[in-house]
């Protein structure tokens, strides 16, 4: 049933010597895009794009449907050749390799697709476990169906779901599932795609909570696509900002909002980026209140308004 | 030895007054890449171990905090020496450490398996005559539906449909019979000539293939071609939901996907069949010409003397029987496909096969038929 999936043990692992651990990246820009363009046919989705991420940080990458966010995730993942430009990931150049080139970064990233792509003939624990055969074929089936269970449970899955397959879970689960398959090699790298799109409030909460989780234990650099105010507000270090073709702006939410782009004013000021922003007050207005009974509280008394 | 993963044991009795069990002591980096090489040493073990070591650990992700949980559990001994990234990371694994890892589904013993599948299997066949039967049905129904309300009938999709099966098909299916005819008179022709009967090359090449051959194997290369298609578009659309999607749209899948494919079938079949016999006897006539000295127009004039008439209605009625069958087979596979991609392939495959054998089978009733009632 998984013989497409097993590594070809004859064939050379490029990527990675089993038993010797690579170099983490130690640079300051794990990603870094420059003079990026995009066209399908006619229409022109990129032009001279330019973006870096820093290392370790949580960046969310904003922008109205359809303007580019997945085909830019697209293109940084090397799935897509861009029309011009260059992108390096992880100091290495992704502009210049084939889309199944051995490039030596693919094991150490991972990637959430915006509709999960799950392996339909495989369960959710096989999912997981493709990348572990891939990469670390010397790893013990024991130990890899362990970690596949650990990894399964660390993404909030239930236990069962392990031996389940996609079509057997729910949309959210599915999502959570995808995100348990790009954990499986502890990237340095996570490329998210709407990962709370589709999932409950609490879900998305704990999504949110999980993601930041992660990426202190792990040091990892989380590149997020979202339209999740909340998600912006709760973890995300900066924001870019994707329109008119370009990142118009990348920084902190605060600094995004100083400066007055009509799209931006209208993204985080309209009715849901408020209630978001207000939402965002009263937790860290909770926060306080918890730390001590001295601590300044005004906005539980006089909650910040639209909070609707 | 800077590279890799390793252990020691040391024995903790030195120090305290009675003997607690050893001190495991883990050095190098514990990553996903470096743990198969000690993963198997580690979990071979045994002997009571009360403190697990972390301080000689340069390097941890969850793979190494998992394998130092698990062994801290299975000990049940005390994990010392991590630091804060490796306690955090431990926090985070620590408490689906242990316990039963099955990634697939439970199987039941191979005893209890073999009358199972096998059970499995009769019903499935079982349930495979029903559902065919009921999809027999429901496409009638539609047909029915649709003679009663004709406006609801897709004009448009059928002639797309027409287009794929019959017009797209013409090169392959005309150079098939080209050289079908080529081969049939030529190795015809090499047994006559032992008879001196060479000229019976002609019967030969036009009643086989207006009767059989021209039908039979167009029926073969559109079974191939068109519902090994439709079984894999359909599948294809049932596994992203389009199907349901249509369904809630109020659109029947019958009406719009079903009918059009099947009547494609069902009308293009007796025209690419009368052409591939045309194409067959063209062959003919041209090897005849090129080896035996038969002129092609004579030998094209001959075919109208020697060829009944009823040849090409045998042909001609074999060949929409054959269309359906092809149809329903790729439609009715298709339709079938449910859960995951793999589905896709089998469901084709079995489309293809199903309609060849069906095709086979019922030419050969044909042949009997159709010479009892006398067009022999
Ligand atoms: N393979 C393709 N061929 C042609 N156009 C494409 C292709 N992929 C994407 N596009 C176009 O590129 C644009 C950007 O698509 P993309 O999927 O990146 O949007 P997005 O920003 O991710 O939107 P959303 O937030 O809805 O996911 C769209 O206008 C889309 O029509
Ligand atoms: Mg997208």
């Amino acid at each position: 049933m998984d013989s497409d999936f097993t590594s070809a043990d004859n064939e050379l692992q490029h990527d990675v010597q089993p038993g010797s651990p690579h170099a983490r990246f130690r640079g300051e820009h794990p990603i870094v895009v420059r003079g990026l363009t995009n066209r399908f046919g006619k229409q022109c989705i990129h032009e001279d794009l330019e973006l870096k991420v820093n290392r370790g940080e949580i960046l969310g990458i904003v922008g109205g449907s359809g303007t580019g966010k997945s085909v830019l995730m697209r293109s940084i993942i090397g799935l897509q050749n861009p029309t011009a430009g260059e992108i390096e990931v992880l100091g290495r150049s992704m502009t210049d390799a084939e889309p199944d080139e051995e490039v030596g970064v693919r094991s150490r990233w991972g990637v959430l697709f915006q509709g999960g792509a799950l392996f339909s003939t495989l369960t959710v624990g096989e999912n997981v476990e493709v990348p572990l055969k891939q990469f670390y074929p010397d790893i013990e089936t024991d130990l890899r169906h362990e970690i596949a269970r650990y990894k399964v449970i660390l993404s909030g899955l239930p236990e069962e779901a392990v031996a389940k397959y996609p079509n057997e879970l729910s949309g959210g689960m599915r999502k959570r599932a995808g995100l348990a398959r790009a954990l499986a090699l502890d990237p340095e790298l996570l490329f998210l795609d709407e990962p709370t799109a589709g999932l409950d409030p609490v879900g998305a909460a704990a999504f949110d909570r999980l993601t930041r989780e992660l990426q202190e234990t792990l040091g990892l650099t989380v590149f997020l696509i979202t339209h999740d105010l909340d998600t912006l507000y709760e973890i995300c270090d900066r924001v870019a900002v994707l329109a008119d073709r370009k990142v118009i702006a990348v920084g902190t939410i605060d600094e995004l909002l100083a400066l007055d782009h009509p799209w931006i004013q209208e993204y985080f000021n309209g009715p849901r980026g408020r209630a978001a922003q207000a939402s965002q007050e009263r937790e860290q207005a909770r926060i306080a209140r918890a730390a001590g009974p001295e601590a300044d509280t005004p906005a539980m008394d006089n909650p910040a308004q639209g909070g609707a | 030895m800077q590279s890799g993963a390793h252990f020691s044991l040391e024995d903790e009795r030195s120090h305290g007054s009675e003997s607690t069990g050893a001190r495991l002591l883990l050095t190098g980096p514990y990553l996903v890449s470096t743990i198969g090489g000690v993963d198997r040493d580690l979990r071979s073990i045994n002997g009571s171990v009360s403190t697990v070591d972390l301080s000689g650990v340069t390097e941890i992700d969850t793979v190494g905090a998992y394998v130092a949980c698990s062994l801290a559990q299975k000990h049940g001994a005390e994990v010392v020496g991590a630091d804060e990234r490796a306690s955090r990371l431990m926090k985070a694994v620590g408490p689906s450490a242990g316990g039963e890892a099955n990634v697939r589904p439970e199987r039941p013993v191979t005893l209890a398996r073999v009358p199972e599948t096998v059970g499995e299997g009769v019903f499935e066949f079982g349930g495979g005559i029903k559902g065919l039967i009921a999809f027999i049905g429901a496409l009638m129904a539609s047909f029915g539906t649709l003679i009663l309300h004709p406006r609801r009938f897709r004009g448009k999709a059928l002639v797309r449909q027409m287009e794929l099966v019959g017009v797209a098909s013409l090169p392959i299916v005309g150079l098939m019979s080209f050289l079908i005819g080529i081969v049939v008179a030529q190795q015809g022709a090499v047994q006559l000539r032992q008879f001196g009967a060479e000229i019976y090359t002609i019967n030969l090449t036009g009643r086989l293939n207006l009767r059989e051959l021209g039908v039979l194997m167009t029926a073969i290369m559109i079974a191939g071609r068109s519902g090994s298609a439709f079984a894999a578009q359909i599948g294809t659309m049932k596994l992203t939901e389009e199907v349901d999607a249509m369904r809630t749209i109020g659109i029947s899948p019958m009406e719009a996907l079903i009918v059009p494919r099947i009547l494609a079938a069902f009308l293009m079949m007796p025209l690419l069949g009368f052409y591939a016999a045309v194409m067959a006897i063209i062959g003919g006539a041209f090897i005849a010409d090129l080896t035996l000295g038969i002129p092609f127009l004579t030998f094209l004039a001959r075919i109208q003397e020697v060829v009944p008439i009823y040849d090409l209605w045998v042909g001609l009625a074999k060949a929409p029987v054959f269309g359906l069958i092809v149809g329903i087979a790729g439609c009715y596979q298709g339709m079938q496909v449910k859960d995951n991609s793999e589905q896709v392939g089998l469901r084709t495959t079995k489309a293809v096969v199903q309609a060849i054998f069906m095709v086979i089978v019922l030419d050969a009733f044909f042949a009997v038929f159709f010479t009892k009632v006398g067009w022999a």
